[in-house]
């Protein structure tokens, strides 16, 4: 094959990625498209997305080793990308900004957005505060009780926020309330969709946003190690902050790229969100992909104590790299991530969101597979106060409301 | 057994128009969902459109999302779903389309769905999220077992696609009437009007308007311009608030419209 792995433009990654959508929204994704292939190769655009990120994202984010930590993980050094020192707390900026300097290109006033934890929702209204741009952030109505902090911060921040009623109420059927939307509004109306999934060309689209993460952690590391790290790790619900971190490294085969899924309750029983790891291709959501579903080709609910992994989706660059062998999913429980948040904070002063978590929980099985020594770089993609209410109860911390 | 293009076109020569009715399989449950796609054959409907409830459906409104989970709810699955056509196709002679998201196409393999819409007496498919663009396994099939194909325009589609989508559909080619997901409209936008313009100007295919008509008036409206009008939230609606007699007033009012 002569084309690297890192050069898949889509609308398909192999056999996944596609456009299943309604006619109606055709238009507006070739419209999207177009103005996307003429930003990325115009280098006004580039340096605007760039300097806001210096200037307002926080960019570059700096690598901390966790070296406490480490000590209860295995024989290996462990580096973090500290995409939570962020404004607005995640790697979900990344994405946001730019699509919003898209969406004013394209003329569009009004922007439209789902959100599972609340982050990308945050995000999304900031990104519209900023660009005084109106913003309406569909939550399902689980998430906006167990993140009730984040539907705060959005509303401050002056967005609407709807709670979505149907369906599993998570962030699935956020999607398809968004999706709803977009059709009826599609003149006005940007759907900054805040994950690698969907139909092109949001999976190459967001991609790309996030790819800053792993462009700039390849050359820190470089810088402080002198070479690359053994592994890079990252938890995946549709699988954004993965992709970037992992995107920059994927034509050095010798470094391993690890996703970690949520196993809810163990990805054994039917409570969980592992998509990749208990999953089969089929659609949801615009593309062709792995996903839960029931042998109708209904989607089955997935389950996990962050609502920000509780998605049976996953982005079609990841099924790819999967089948291919490039990348390896594995799961992990509500249980071991929630370990993993109270030791990072407790062994770094560090407090993840229960999202990135996953990925730190997962490096002890990482370890095994890697030499003495190796060097981990993990995308700390997300910090953990939006999630103190949930730890609270969790840990026994707050007491039961 | 009459097909569904001939029966459009027969009713559009006659003056009479056609109304097009959907209604998902499975609501309220399997048996009531089949008396009630008779009843709507019976009592004015032209061609039957028989949904495929499904856990994702982001072309519908609120009324068919509420229908269709309580179908789900109640237990309804693929194999009931060609069991309600095989029911209907054995007591009224009218045209049955099988609307579909495509994941359960897809889950349960287009080739042997195709082969159970032969079976079980449909006449083909009405694929609500599948573009023709990647739709090439579907099409082939499709022509292999002589099934129809109903793919939709949208004012929002360019010339090009408007020629495609209608050229490679067979039965008809769905035009969405309006910007929006499915559900009543007070005014039906003039944007359908000129979209069945654009189909007659760049393709021979027939089309049917659907998405928000509701009333007899709109029926009449749409049948003065296009080869049909389709109407499922109305039906749904209706059939929520009085049962079986509420669905076979509504058929016979909307019909009322026809010519």
């Amino acid at each position: 094959m002569t084309t690297k792995l890192s050069e898949q433009q889509g609308p398909y990654f192999g056999a996944y990625g596609g456009r299943f959508v309604p006619e109606p929204l055709i238009k507006a994704l070739d419209e999207l498209d177009a103005t996307y292939q003429q930003a990325r190769a115009d280098q006004s655009f580039i340096d605007e997305l760039a300097e806001l990120h210096r200037t307002y994202t926080g960019r570059p984010s700096i690598i901390t080793e966790a070296k406490r930590f480490a000590e209860h993980v295995g024989d290996v050094r462990i580096f973090l990308k500290r995409e939570d020192l962020n404004h607005t707390g995640s790697h979900k900026i990344n994405n946001v900004m730019g699509q919003a300097l898209l969406a004013k290109r394209m003329g569009k006033k009004r922007i439209i957005a789902e959100t599972g934890a609340g982050q990308h929702g945050v995000a999304s209204a900031t990104a519209a505060a900023y660009f005084g741009l109106d913003c309406v952030v569909y939550m399902g109505e689980v998430d906006t009780e167990r993140q009730a902090l984040n539907v705060a911060r959005m509303k401050l921040l002056g967005a609407e926020v709807v709670p979505v009623t149907t369906g599993s109420r998570t962030l699935k059927d956020a999607i398809n309330e968004a999706l709803r939307d977009w059709v009826a509004n599609v003149d006005s109306t940007h759907y900054l969709l805040g994950t690698v999934a969907g139909p092109h060309p949001f999976p190459t689209m967001v991609r790309d946003f996030h790819s800053v993460i792993g462009n700039e952690a390849r050359a820190q590391m470089i810088e402080l190690i002198g070479g690359l790290p053994d592994a890079v790790a990252a938890c995946v619900g549709g699988g954004s902050n993965a992709i970037g971190i992992f995107h920059a490294f994927l034509d050095d085969s010798d470094v391993q790229l690890w996703g970690f899924e949520a196993a809810g309750d163990g990805i054994e029983t039917p409570f969980h969100a592992a998509t990749l790891s208990k999953g089969v291709p089929g659609v949801l959501h615009g593309a062709r992909s792995y996903m839960l579903q029931d042998e109708d080709g209904q989607t089955k609910e997935s389950h996990s104590i962050s609502a920000g992994l509780d998605y049976p989706g996953v982005g079609p660059e990841h099924s790819w790299l999967k089948d291919l062998g490039r990348a390896n999913y594995h799961g992990v429980t509500d249980s071991e991530a929630m370990n993993a948040m109270r030791l990072l904070s407790q062994t770094e002063g560090i407090i993840p969101a229960i999202e990135t978590a996953h990925a730190l929980a997962g490096l002890k099985h990482l370890a095994t597979k890697l030499s003495a020594n190796a060097s981990i770089l993990v995308n700390l993609s997300g910090r953990g106060d939006k999630d103190m209410e949930t730890a609270g109860r969790y840990f026994g911390l707050i007491g039961d409301k | 057994m009459i097909s569904v293009s001939e029966t459009l076109r027969a009713n559009q020569l006659s003056g009479k128009g056609s109304l097009v009715g959907y209604y998902p399989a499975g609501f309220p449950n399997v048996h009531d969902s089949i008396e009630a796609l008779v009843a709507m054959a019976e009592n004015g409907c032209d061609v039957l459109e028989i949904g495929v409830p499904y856990s994702d459906p982001v072309m519908d409104g609120l009324v068919i999302q509420q229908a269709t989970e309580l179908a789900r709810d109640n237990g309804f699955g693929l194999k009931d779903l060609f069991h309600v056509v095989r029911e209907v196709r054995s007591r009224v002679q009218t045209p049955l389309l099988v609307m579909t998201y495509w994941n359960p196409v897809l889950a349960y393999g287009i080739e042997r769905f195709a082969d159970d819409l032969v079976d079980s007496g449909a006449q083909g498919l009405i694929t609500p999220d599948l573009v023709p663009d990647e739709a090439a396994d579907w099409i082939e099939i499709s022509k292999q077992k002589n099934l129809d194909r109903v793919f939709l325009v949208a004012p929002s589609s360019s010339d090009d696609r408007v020629r495609d989508n209608s050229d490679v559909s067979q039965g008809f080619v769905y035009s969405v009437s309006t910007m929006g997901i499915t559900g009543e409209r007070a005014n039906l936008d003039a944007l359908a009007r000129n979209l069945v313009q654009r189909v007659r100007t760049l393709s021979d295919q027939l089309t049917c308007v659907g998405v928000g008509i509701s009333t007899p008036e709109q029926v009449r409206e749409v049948n003065q311009y296009a080869d049909g009008a389709i109407v499922g939230t109305a039906f749904v609606k209706a059939y929520q608030a009085d049962g079986l007699a509420g669905l076979v007033a509504k058929t016979k009012d909307l019909a009322s419209g026809l010519g």
